[in-house]
């Protein structure tokens, strides 16, 4: 095991599967300078500049030549730079993307990850913060990742290059610094998998991304005063893990799903729904309000979900 | 002119795959209007030069991106009608198992990467199979089929913006029948046109009168050439007319029916028989192919129709699975 970041974890991951299958490569804007980040720091060196390859300011055809040299046997890597970017290309990979290996009868598929860094991070604003995963959870075809730790961005990264189908790969722009263990020439993890953070019999709390921060030091709190909550990480937003979330949900019997993402729409609808109709369990979300994100922190710490609220809404529940 | 030196086989080829394409889509204009093909069907009438031009500069394993507008272009690349057929009657055995229709038509055993529903689309995803190619040292070249009505698209600009800067093995085909969907490209357009645009991206185009189906294999010709010495990427800018309306459904009233008559004297299909008839071929012999195309096409339609339609589960197959290679 080596201790390293979350950024580190995910240049790591790529650098691996670069590697290993030469039909990976990784296109996008600045990536020879290393990336927005610098999670791209020195691939260039090692991979040369076709297979890190350096765009113009070109998300649509970004995607969109991502989604043709995939149909013929490559394994691209899309960086989008932020999520709120990737809407220039939601053509291609809403209707191309995600559509190409079934219009066509599985003569073809894409197997594509497109990289979309999400959240609220330094104070960015609206068109630099948003969290959409729920927008890709909807399309069928898409696959929707949301690693949280620097070991799932190393194994879910490798697990979304190895998929066959395409990949929204959403990093948080808050973790990049986050450091934790991670397992060196490791194996990819398993996609669709979530992963039980805390065990607790009073109540489930599902999040994913960068909130799980938020979540763990309420999940303490609420400890602290005798209460045990179970935190699941969902990691993968589609395919979910009904079967984790389903069996904590019926031994709690109490379902809370936190999310940054604006509330209304958002996947933590869709968990709280699935627990009410397959257990009739109490449910509750807590997710942003319906606020473009502003720029002065007091007035962006609006979209935040809090301890406080958390820790609130858990206890309404019990 | 081109017209006097082209080789008269040649031109019979042409003139042979032209008559496929018309005996097609008429058989799918009625399909339609009969209710038995669903859905869009957007027809090329009109418009077979610049397919069967083009096409037959292509090798099967040239790659192929094309449009809406898509059965010329994938009958001149090589594709099978009767599956073609079976795919626009939403049969199993059509191309795209009937998951597609005649909108998302694609033939990957012949490299033919897909039609587009989306205005444009394809030239991204060409763009991307070029670069594919390159980085995988390939000798393919790819083949990119949009209209007039997609140069004012986005896409349009990146995609050759990056064929460019790439300097991939693309040949960009810009056919232009005049309308974008129901509205003259010309009011929409600012400009001196796609030509002029592949030129300001640093793309030598070339314009070709795209009813002249010896003009349009002789640019192919050249074009292609260039393009598999190295020379980049290429444009062609085929100037044609679209004789039927937008869709099948489309009776394209905006436009006076002089303009239509006086196009029709300058169907692809007759020019070509004139040029034939000039060179010592019997009219009984053209009209002999014709005959052969729409027997073969009837055939074709024949057979798609005694097909079955896909087992439910088909329309759950090929979403998602996730599986990674072997």
């Amino acid at each position: 095991m080596t201790l390293m970041s979350y950024l580190e974890a995910g240049k790591r991951a790529l650098a691996e599967e670069m590697r290993r299958d030469p039909a990976v490569w990784a296109l996008g804007e600045d990536l020879g300078r290393g990336g927005v980040f610098g999670q791209y720091k020195g691939l260039a060196e090692e991979f040369g500049p076709q297979r890190i390859c350096d765009t113009p300011i070109s998300e649509a055809c970004i995607m969109g030549a991502a989604v043709g040299a995939a149909l013929v046997g490559t394994r691209p890597v899309v960086e989008m730079r932020f999520s709120d970017f990737a809407l220039c290309a939601i053509d291609e990979l809403v209707n191309q993307a995600a559509k190409a290996r079934y219009m066509f009868g599985g003569q073809g598929r894409v197997p594509l990850v497109v990289r979309e860094p999400v959240g609220m991070w330094r104070s960015s604003a609206a068109q630099h913060s948003q969290s959409l995963e729920a927008w890709y959870a909807h399309i069928p075809g898409l696959v929707v990742v949301t690693p949280s730790t620097p070991a799932d961005n190393y194994g879910l990264l490798k697990a979304a290059i190895r998929c066959d189908d395409p990949v929204v790969y959403m990093e948080h722009k808050d973790l990049w610094p986050l450091e934790g263990e991670v397992e060196a020439d490791g194996e990819a993890l398993p996609l669709g998998k979530a992963r039980i953070l805390r065990q607790g019999g009073d109540l489930t709390i599902v999040a994913w991304s960068g909130v799980l921060r938020t979540v763990r030091q309420a999940a303490e709190a609420l400890a602290g005063t005798g209460v045990a909550a179970e935190v699941i990480d969902l990691r993968t937003l589609y395919p979910w893990d009904r079967e984790t979330v389903l069996a904590s949900a019926a031994r709690t019997r109490r379902l809370l799903v936190v999310h940054e993402a604006v509330a209304i729409g958002g996947f933590g609808g869709e968990i709280a729904a699935t627990a009410a109709e397959e257990l009739g369990v109490r449910v509750k979300r807590l997710g942003a309000p319906r606020l473009p994100v502003a720029y002065a922190p007091p007035l962006e710490a609006q979209c935040r979900v809090s301890e406080a609220q958390i820790v609130a809404a858990a206890r309404t529940l019990l | 002119m081109t017209r006097a030196n082209i080789d008269v086989e040649r031109l019979r080829e042409h003139f042979r795959t032209m008559a496929r394409i018309r005996a097609f889509e008429e058989a799918a204009e009625a399909g339609q209007k009969s209710g038995e093909i669903r859905g869009a069907v957007h027809l090329s009438v009109g418009q077979e030069a610049v397919a069967s031009g083009i096409c037959a500069n292509l090798r099967r394993s040239d790659y192929l991106v094309s449009t809406h507008r898509v059965h010329g272009h994938t009958i001149a690349k090589g594709a099978d009608v009767t599956a073609m057929m079976a795919e626009l009657l939403g049969k199993a055995g059509g191309t795209c198992q009937g998951k597609g229709g005649s909108m998302h038509i694609a033939d990957f055993s012949i490299g033919m990467l897909g039609a587009n529903g989306v205005v444009g689309a394809g030239i991204p995803i060409a763009a991307g199979a070029a670069h594919a190619v390159k980085l995988r040292g390939g000798s393919e070249i790819v083949a990119c089929f949009f209209g007039d009505g997609a140069v004012n698209r986005g896409p349009f600009l990146e995609g050759l913006n990056w064929a460019r800067i790439y300097d991939l093995p693309i040949l960009f085909i810009c056919e232009d029948n005049g309308f974008a969907a129901t509205t003259r490209t010309r009011s929409l357009t600012g400009g001196p046109g796609p030509a002029a645009r592949a030129e300001a991206l640093g793309i030598p185009a070339r314009i070709v009168d795209g009813n002249a189906v010896e003009e349009v294999d002789a640019a192919a010709a050249e074009r292609v050439t260039r393009i598999r010495e190295g020379g980049g990427p290429q444009f062609i800018l085929a100037q044609t007319y679209r004789l039927k309306g937008h869709t099948a459904h489309d009776p394209a009233t905006y436009r006076p029916a002089a303009e239509v008559e006086e196009k029709q004297r300058r169907d692809p299909i007759e020019l070509c028989r004139e040029t034939l008839l000039l060179r010592g071929v019997p009219a009984a012999a053209l009209a002999a192919d014709e005959a052969a195309a729409r027997v073969e096409i009837a055939a074709a339609v024949a057979a798609a129709r005694a097909q079955p339609w896909g087992d439910e589960s088909l329309a759950w197959r090929d979403v998602q699975d996730m599986g990674a290679p072997a």
